[in-house]
């Protein structure tokens, strides 16, 4: 599905990415973990194609395409999903108004038929249960006000209604305690298949208690350094990232 | 024919046929007055970035001063675009035509020659105040042709359900036209209204409207105001809206500029008694070359008054936005609660806009704020769109929707504020 060779990209003049390899096959769920300063985050927004970020070298093909020349709208139609770190607060634009565009554009671009009122406000409602979202919350400004909690069990529930086949959750776990843990994961876990894949980016190895990872990442310095199974995450979080910094002789 | 001539002669050919009227030395008065200040130019400070001069002193220009005509040779007034039924007062060519309008036998309408005569009181009071605040060529040329305006009254205790609406009319079909539409309200007390001025222009010849409106609001009266502008590019406009708040009463101002040629809007609101609460919004979502100015002034000159004034603007093409916002405190009105926000978004690179505030306290314990900003659309909230696969157009439109809406959502009148949505959804061609 997606399958990232030799990615350099840099913000500015600060080289970031130092050439990334990774695949990812439908119905596998993939975590990168490492320190601060790694490049997680970066990897998710050059992924979904955020233009502060300039690709220097590598290419990422998803679903055969080149994800790379996409606009960020067309990543996000073509199946791409980034649940946002920092989910942006947009006053006067309406959560429902906001995800009812957003399921319509897409399925424009797919060349779908557009979902009408109905069968929307059908749809929300059953998505709605999965991550415990009220009504009243979707009905206020897009994340205006919104909790943390809130914040990231909407972008679970935009997932849920854009049904991508790539989810990337870029620290979807940072500012949650541990009830809205749950529920984000336990949302993130219903819409998981054998046709869609998740790529989980964190810090702490807590979430993945909860999204149990098939492959686990060590990203440090812009290069994934160690791959291993949901054990690493484990191991780094009883070690600390020390143990790979060693590893890979970096450490004085 | 220069402007000045044909002005001259109008100005005579008023005088010579009314020379009886009660109004008559208020307009010479006014007429001296504008031959000594003239049409202002971008020397004085008030008109810095806002240039008529050229307009109507345009070599190929010879604006047609318009006068009375009879009633039976005005034929299809053109509809309200928000409703069938509405009141509405009618203004063709700058002059208030009772015979045109839809009258509510609960208000009073006459021209301002007849409340002159039957409101002595009135007249005195405030025909003419806003002259203290606007002292430019522009106002004393308005006042110089007082007379075929508009008086209205809402009487004591009088609540009215719908708008008032202020229908004008201008006809610059074979010539270039120039209209000065007067108008003196007075809310009494206890009285409730919304009253709707548009602008409706027939024609490619170019038409410059140099209007004053001046409301006197009492005792515990509610007055709400909207002024829409939505002309083509060979309308201009310099106005004034002056509410003169008398006693202690509750007044909402809207201005909405979505396109024109060049408009100056001032907005004064002089709150005279204590306890006086004023709101003044205002949203101008320009385009082409339409240069859109809202001056505004509050004067609070008793204690204990609240006002709030709240600015938007989006600037596209080679368009000019300008916002310059007075408020001032006396000495008496301690207390004064004073606010101000000037918010604007730049979408292209050859639109302006100039914005400043200008606060004069001279009291010690009030509260003021003002604040302005001046941006481009927000690239987080663009980027946040753009990756739920909303395309760059419609992910525009969604944010600068938002950003009028929190002025449109001001508008009262359903079917005034229906309208201005779908107006702007065109403009952003936000509908499918």
């Amino acid at each position: 599905m997606l399958q990232i060779k030799n990615l350099h990209a840099k913000i500015e003049d600060k080289q970031i990415l130092n050439g990334i390899n990774l695949t990812i096959n439908p119905g596998e769920v993939h975590a990168i973990m490492g320190p601060n300063g790694s490049g997680k985050s970066t990897l998710a927004n050059v992924l979904a194609g955020r233009s502060d970020y300039e690709v220097t070298a590598g290419e990422v093909s998803f679903n055969n395409k080149d994800l790379l020349s996409f606009s960020p709208e067309d990543r996000a139609r073509e199946g791409l999903f980034l649940a946002f770190q920092y989910p942006v607060e947009i006053p006067g634009v309406s959560t429902t108004n906001f995800i009812k565009t957003a399921v319509n554009e897409i399925r424009k671009y797919r060349g779908e038929e557009l979902l009408d009122a109905v069968a929307f406000l059908k749809r929300m409602k059953e998505k709605m249960k999965l991550v415990n979202i009220d009504q009243s919350l979707l009905s206020r400004s897009l994340n205006e006000g919104f909790s943390g909690g809130e914040k990231k069990r909407n972008e679970i529930f935009q997932m849920a209604m854009l049904e991508p086949t790539l989810a990337i959750l870029d620290e979807t776990d940072s500012g949650l305690d541990i009830d809205a843990l749950r529920i984000v994961a336990n949302g993130v876990n219903t819409l998981r298949n054998e046709n869609n894949a998740v790529l989980v980016v964190t810090h702490y190895q807590r979430l993945l208690d909860y999204i149990v990872p098939d492959f686990v990442h060590v990203l440090y310095k812009g290069r994934i350094v160690k791959s291993g199974t949901k054990e690493l995450a484990l191991e780094l979080e009883a070690n600390g990232y020390d143990f790979i910094k060693q590893d890979v002789g970096e450490l004085v | 024919m220069e402007f000045n001539q044909i002005i001259q002669d109008a100005f005579n050919a008023l005088q010579h046929k009314h020379s009886a009227d009660t109004l008559f030395p208020i307009r010479q008065k006014a007429y001296e007055s504008f031959q000594r200040q003239g049409i202002p130019t971008s020397k004085n400070e008030e008109w810095k970035y806002t240039r008529i001069n050229g307009i109507v002193n345009n070599a190929n220009a010879s604006f047609n001063f318009a006068t009375p005509i009879k009633v039976a040779g005005i034929e299809n007034i053109p509809a309200l675009p928000f409703t069938q039924t509405a009141l509405q007062l009618v203004f063709v060519d700058g002059i208030f035509y009772e015979e045109l309008s839809v009258l509510n036998p609960l208000v009073e309408v006459s021209n301002l020659q007849q409340a002159a005569d039957k409101y002595p009181d009135y007249i005195s009071k405030h025909a003419g105040h806003s002259s203290q605040y606007i002292k430019d060529g522009m106002q004393a040329l308005n006042t110089a042709f007082t007379g075929n305006g508009l008086f209205l009254r809402i009487p004591k205790n009088t609540v009215m359900d719908e708008p008032i609406y202020i229908h004008h009319i201008t006809r610059s079909i074979a010539n270039q036209l120039f209209v000065q539409p007067r108008i003196l309200v007075i809310v009494e007390e206890n009285a409730q209204v919304q009253l709707v001025e548009v602008y409706n222009n027939e024609g490619k010849q170019e038409c410059f409207t140099n209007q004053v409106t001046e409301i006197a609001v009492y005792e515990q009266a509610r007055m709400e105001y909207y002024k829409l502008q939505d002309e083509a590019e060979h309308c201009h406009q310099v106005g004034t809206t002056h509410v003169q708040q008398v006693g202690k009463c509750f007044t909402h101002c809207v201005t909405i500029t979505v396109s024109g040629g060049t408009v100056r809007n001032n907005l004064n609101l002089i709150l005279e008694a204590a306890h006086n609460e004023g709101h003044m919004y205002g949203l101008y979502l320009l385009d082409g070359q339409t240069h859109a100015d809202n001056h505004t002034i509050v004067d609070n000159m008793a204690p204990d008054c609240f006002s709030n004034e709240f600015y938007k603007g989006i600037m596209d093409g080679k368009s000019n936005g300008i916002f310059n916002g007075k408020i001032f405190v006396r000495q008496v009105a301690q207390k004064t609660n004073a606010y101000q926000s000037n918010k604007n978004i730049l979408l292209s690179n050859a639109a302006q806009v100039n914005t400043k505030p200008q606060l004069e306290i001279f009291a010690d314990d009030v509260k003021c704020s003002h604040g302005c900003t001046i941006g481009r659309l927000d690239d987080e909230a663009m980027f946040y769109l753009k990756a739920r696969g909303i395309g760059d157009k419609k992910a525009k439109a969604l944010l600068l929707h938002a950003f009028a809406e929190e002025i449109v959502e001001q508008v009262k009148p359903k079917e005034l504020k229906l309208y201005i949505e779908n107006l702007i959804n065109e403009r952003l061609e936000f509908g499918e």
